[in-house]
This record gives structure tokens, sequence and C-alpha cells, in this order.
């Protein structure tokens, strides 16, 4: 099968484009290094079958980041068809050295310029057939989002695949010329083919940066606009979340539990209580899911969080990190795992390890669905948000902590230097997309983890035949009487603690857990949760769910992102010790205060 | 004519590069983003409290510290 790779510097378009031509839903967003690994697809070009493959953006091929290594390694390591090599526009004066050092190489080359839309925008022209004489290329201007002249770039690269052959390469660095012959080749290609006004005419970049990189005005209103989201996401989410709730509820009574009637009690139990209500409460959420991340669809794609790597770098560099560092923590809040494996683009590799022990503070999505549940069933709609926001307060604060407490440990020098982007926006095409993406991605683990979970934690709290359900005869009652030294002193009581068990391996569990081990779901299980806990304990229980640890996929990525067993350790062991430190100063002040 | 640092401009200064003095993957760096031996520079703005400088170098806006520009040499337009 012949094999065609994307390449490109960073931030040019090349998964937009890949997403077109296969279909796929590969993450796109305005800043420089969403893609990290290798992602291939299937597609019909040139009338065969073909692997497409998008990589991450490379500035050159000398690159020494470990994103851009994974590049190299690929070209080094496969045979390569044909490469396509997507350019900015805009930005051709100087992308143009990337493809110059490509065609070096002798790989079979197709040139994209993308983003024409922009570059029209901003009073760019190219000519394209001359740039394609000069370049001895064939090349092809498009627009990857928007799809103006996708058709004529499709048929050009059908061409391309037809008339190609497998092309391998070793020890690229040792094939790069001089770089000054790379720039006489530049110079000369753009004066014959490109026209650039002196002046640029991107004024809305302008005006926004004007008004968001304020120097006094920037750093607060970046607080408002997270804290606007937020509540967006809350008040939006929450009445859909209760919705589904009910009609789940509904389903169950009018339904299932007659249906399920003649079934033996156990059965029942299992499939109803278990199953039903434990997947059932943790499907609810759903909804509040795809809204989430349909906002960090859009504040990815806006440009926005190059501007907050911009504003909080000064404060970053105290703590031995740097913007990019804040920019992860912001991506932690969907997920930590691609957060993780977004640090890639860091260089030096103990800014890479301190960026990776402060990610799983980030509260993330999955955190986010138990915070929803537990501060709507134990406060009032009034506080409720106020307390989210408290927590993504000590989430910031707990990452911080860290850094500070680790960057001497974790010293680098490493420079810092970053793109500001335009400003942009989503299409729908893309809402969707990422909106579908993350839904489905929710569903995976939904039938992966929280079956599995719920099944075991219905066992747990069932077994040994005879016990009263969740009662301290049983095994979940024998393990929390167990742990009852540890969690006693920060609040937590044995129902609880089993939840906090099983979130270990994901958050999504804990509450599908609570609704198994209290027999109840939605807003029956609320209701008996206001009554069995207070705001204290309930409080301390969210400050632990929020620091002790993410969940096994987390753990899993920073072992294999840094390879190092030591460090996967300190990330386990040194986040548990500090949740409980902190629940316990919570939970013995507040009850020394008198609540 | 005289050259100072980049870290020197103050926003909305302008200059040429004349000088990259930088480690090679630096230096790779700041060419891929532009930064060649005799193009200009415009400085946009800087962040608070000693943060990155923004400056605009042909069609691209990049941002960088303040220890980065100090390796980059210029030569300043009135
Ligand atoms: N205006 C415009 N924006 C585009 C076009 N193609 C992509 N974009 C936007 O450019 C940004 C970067 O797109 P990506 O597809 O993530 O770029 P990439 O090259 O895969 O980036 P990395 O994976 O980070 O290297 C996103 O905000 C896209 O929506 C285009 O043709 N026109
Ligand atoms: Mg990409």
């Amino acid at each position: 099968m012949k094999r065609v790779a994307l390449l490109g510097m960073p931030n040019t378009g090349k998964s937009t484009f890949f997403n077109r031509i296969t279909g796929a839903s590969a993450r796109v967003g305005n800043w420089p290094g969403v893609t990290v690994d290798l992602l291939g697809a299937k597609v019909l070009l040139g009338g065969e079958i073909v692997e497409l493959v998008d990589l991450p953006g490379i500035y050159d091929l000398h690159g020494f980041s470990d994103d851009e290594q994974v590049v190299r390694h690929f070209l080094e390591n496969n045979a390569v068809d044909l490469v396509l090599l997507i350019v900015n526009t805009s930005q051709i004066e100087r992308q143009l050295s990337l493809v110059l050092q490509i065609k070096q190489l002798n790989l079979p080359a197709v040139v994209l310029l993308n983003m024409s839309d922009e570059a029209r925008k901003f009073g760019i022209t190219v000519d394209t057939q001359q740039m394609g004489e000069v370049l001895d290329l064939p090349t092809v201007s498009l627009s990857a989002k928007y799809g103006t002249g996708y058709k004529e770039a499709y048929q050009l690269i059908n061409r391309a695949v037809q008339a190609s052959h497998p092309v391998r390469l070793e020890r690229i660095r040792e094939m790069l010329a001089q770089d000054a012959q790379i720039e006489a080749a530049m110079e000369a290609a753009l004066s014959k083919a490109v026209q650039i006004p002196v002046q640029l005419s991107d004024n809305l970049t302008a005006r926004l940066d004007h008004v968001l990189l304020h120097p006094w005005f920037g750093l607060p209103l970046f607080f408002v606009v997270m804290y606007v989201l937020f509540q967006a996401i809350f008040f939006l989410g929450s009445p859909l979340q209760e919705g589904v709730g009910w009609a789940l509820d509904q389903l169950r009574q009018g339904v299932l539990d007659p249906a399920l009637a003649p079934a033996p009690a156990m059965l029942r139990g299992l499939l109803l209580d278990g199953i039903y209500n434990g997947v059932g409460t943790v499907a609810a959420f759903v909804p509040i899911i795809i809204l989430f991340f349909l906002f960090m669809a859009i504040v990815e794609d806006t440009g926005y969080l190059s501007r907050a790597a911009f504003l909080m770098d000064a404060l970053m560099s105290k703590m031995g990190l740097d913007g990019r560092s804040f920019v992860m923590m912001l991506m932690g809040f969907g997920c930590n795992v691609p957060a993780l494996m977004g640090t890639r683009v860091m260089r030096s590799r103990a800014l890479r390890l301190l960026t990776m022990l402060t990610i799983p503070f980030s509260l993330c999505s999955a955190r986010l669905q138990v915070f929803i549940f537990i501060t709507t069933a134990l406060f009032t709609p009034r506080a409720a948000p106020v307390v989210l926001f408290s927590l993504y307060m000590f989430s910031f604060a707990t990452a911080f902590l860290t850094a500070l407490l680790f960057k001497k440990r974790f010293q680098n020098t490493e420079p810092f230097i970053l793109e500001l982007p335009p400003y942009r926006f989503p299409t729908l095409r893309q809402m969707a997309l990422r909106g579908w993406h993350e839904a489905r991605h929710f569903l995976n683990r939904a039938s992966k983890f929280i079956i599995a979970g719920v099944v075991l934690v219905w066992l747990l709290t069932h077994f040994p035949a005879g016990a009263a359900p969740a009662s301290p005869q049983t095994w979940a009652g024998m393990i929390g009487a167990f742990l009852s030294p540890l969690l006693d002193p920060i609040g937590i009581n044995q129902q609880l603690a089993i939840a906090l068990i099983f979130g270990f391996v994901a958050k999504e569990i804990v509450i599908g857990s609570l609704a198994v081990i209290y027999g109840m779901e939605g807003t029956a299980l609320m209701g008996l949760m206001g009554h069995q806990l207070d705001w204290v304990q309930a409080y301390s229980f969210m400050l632990f769910t929020l620091i002790y640890t993410p969940c096994l996929s987390t753990i899993a990525t920073i072992r294999s992102e840094s390879k190092s067993l030591p460090f996967t350790l300190l990330a386990v062991g040194w986040p548990l010790g500090l949740a409980w430190l902190l629940s316990f100063a919570f939970y013995q002040g507040a009850r020394a205060l008198g609540y | 004519m005289n050259t100072v640092k980049l870290s020197a401009l103050k926003p909305g200064e302008a200059g040429i590069i004349s000088a990259l003095n930088t480690e090679e993957d630096l230096f790779h760096r700041l060419a891929a983003l532009g930064f060649r031996i005799g193009k200009q520079v415009n400085v946009i703005r800087g962040a608070r409290f000693a943060g990155p400088l923004q400056v605009r170098i042909g069609t691209t806006d990049v941002m960088l510290r303040i220890n980065e520009a100090r390796k980059i040499d210029i030569k300043p337009l009135s």
C-alpha cells in the first residue's frame, strides 16, 4: 500500500486537511503543536487505497523536540511515496524554507498553499503557477477549512499518487545542504511569485490584541473569561443533565421495572440497581461533556491559548515553567492525557517533566462531572457555582505549589519562543466534529471502565450473600473499615471510600458507584446524599477527588511519556499525599471553627 | 551604525537584524520563524512584570522572552 505523508510547519492546517480528505476527526486547534503523534487513515487516492499520515508540525528538519523527532523517526523508518507539503500562504515568506529542505531530500512532493482565504484578506497574493515552476513541484492553492480549491488540490494529489514511487530516507540531517543555499532559493521564489503588502491588513487581530493583551486589563480579563465560560457550562448544562436523568428514570419505571419483574431478584438487582443506575447516572452527563468540549473547541480555535501563554509567562517563569506549561494546564481541563502529550513541544526534558508533574492537578471534565453532581446535591443553587469555581482555584493553586516545590529538581534554561497566530473562529462543522469526537470518546470509556466498575461495586456492596446491601458486613464495608483510620480524619465515610477507590481507575466511575452504593440514581440519589453528608464532608471529599490521582490512563501516559518509573511513582505519590494533607487541613479546620 | 539588543527596543520601535548570537538549536528555530540577518523586526508590546515581548517579523507575530531577545543584535530604525 502506498503511503502519503502530510508535512508542514505547526499550525498550518495539516489536520484540517487530513480531516477533510479522510473524513476523520483529528484534533484541530489554533495552537502550534496540537498534533504530537502520528495519525493514519486509509483513503482512495489515484485509484488505489493509500495510507495517509497526519504528522506533527515541524519547523525544520534539524528539529530536536520530541514531537519533531516523531516526524524524523517516521521519515527515516518508513518508505514514503508522496509528501503533501502544507504551507500557510500568509506566512509563505518564511515557511518556504521547509519546502526547500524537503525538496533537497528528493522526496516526491505536492505543495498545498493553504489558508488562501486568510492570505486574500491580508492582501497577500501568490502566483501559484509561477511558484510551481520556480519550485519545480506541483503547487495548488486552497482553503482546507472552507473547501475552496479543494477539488483542484484533490485532482492534483490523485495524479501525483499515480506517478509516485516509494522513497526511503536515511540520516536526514546529513543530507541537508547549507542554509545559505536555501536562503537564496527562497528569495528567488518569493520575488518571482509572491506579493506581500508593506502594511498587513489584519485589523481584527490587532484590535482584539490591543484589548486582550492590555498591560493592566489583560490578565484580569483572562480570569473573567474563564469564569464566565465555566458558569455558562454550569447553567446551560445542569438542566440538560437533569433532563436526561429524568428521562432515564422514566424509562426504568415505565419499561424496565415491569419488563424485568419476573427475573430473579439477584439478577434484577445487578441489572437495574447495578448497571442501569450506575451507567445511567454517568450517561446523564453526556450533554454537559459535549457542551464543555464545544466551548473548549471554540477557545482552542480562537488562538486565545497563545495569548494566555503571553500573559502568564512572567508568572510561570518564577515557577520554573513557561507560558506553554500554562496552556497545557488549560488543555488539561478537557482531559489530562492529550495535555500530557502536548508537552512534547518542549525541548528540555526537565521542563517537560516539571510540566507533566503539574498537569494532573488540572480539573478535567471527568472530575467536573463529580463536582457538578455533588455541588448540586449539597449546596444551594446560588452557592453551587461559586463552590465549583473555588475548586478550579484549588486546581491552579496545587499545580503552582507543586511547580514551586519541585522546580529546583527540574531546572531548565529552555528558551521561550512562540507564535501568536491570528484570531480565528471554528466553523460549525469543526465544532460538530469535536463534539461528536468527545462524545464517542466518552462512550468508549463508559463501555470499557464504567460498566466493569459499577458491576464490581455492586458485587462488593452486595456480598457475601446475606449481608444487607452496603452494610458494614459486605466486602465493601470491610474495605471501608480497613481504610477508616486513614479516611475518618478527613471526613470521608465508608460509602465514599469505595467510590474513591474506583475513582482511581476513572473519575466517571465515582458517581456511577455512588448510585450503586446508595441504590438510587439521579435526583433521588442527590436527595439522599444531601441528608447523609454535610457540606464540610462533601467539600473535603471533592478536594481529595480533585487532587489525589487523575485516572489510570493519565498514569499510563505519564509512564509512557516520561519513560521513567521513578518519575511516575513521584507523579502518583506526591498528589496522594498532598490530597490527604489538604483535605485533613480543611476538614479539621472547618470542624474546629464549629461547622 | 550602532547596534543594540532586541531587548532594548521599546514597543512601537523597529530595527534590522544584524546578528543572532545563539546556540545552534535556538538559531534554527529563530530562522524558521523568520529571524534572519537583514530582516526587519517591529516590537509590538511587552508583557507586564518583565514578561515576553511580542514582535512582528514579516507576516508572523512571535513572542519571546527578554532573555532570548538579548541574543539578537539589531540596527535600530529611527
Ligand atoms: N482561515 C483558515 N483557517 C484554517 C485553514 N486551515 C486550517 N485553519 C485553522 O488553522 C488552525 C490550525 O489548524 P490545524 O489543522 O490544527 O493545523 P495543524 O497543521 O494540524 O497544526 P499542528 O498539528 O499543531 O501542527 C485551526 O484553527 C484551523 O481551524 C484555512 O484554510 N483557512
Ligand atoms: Mg495537526
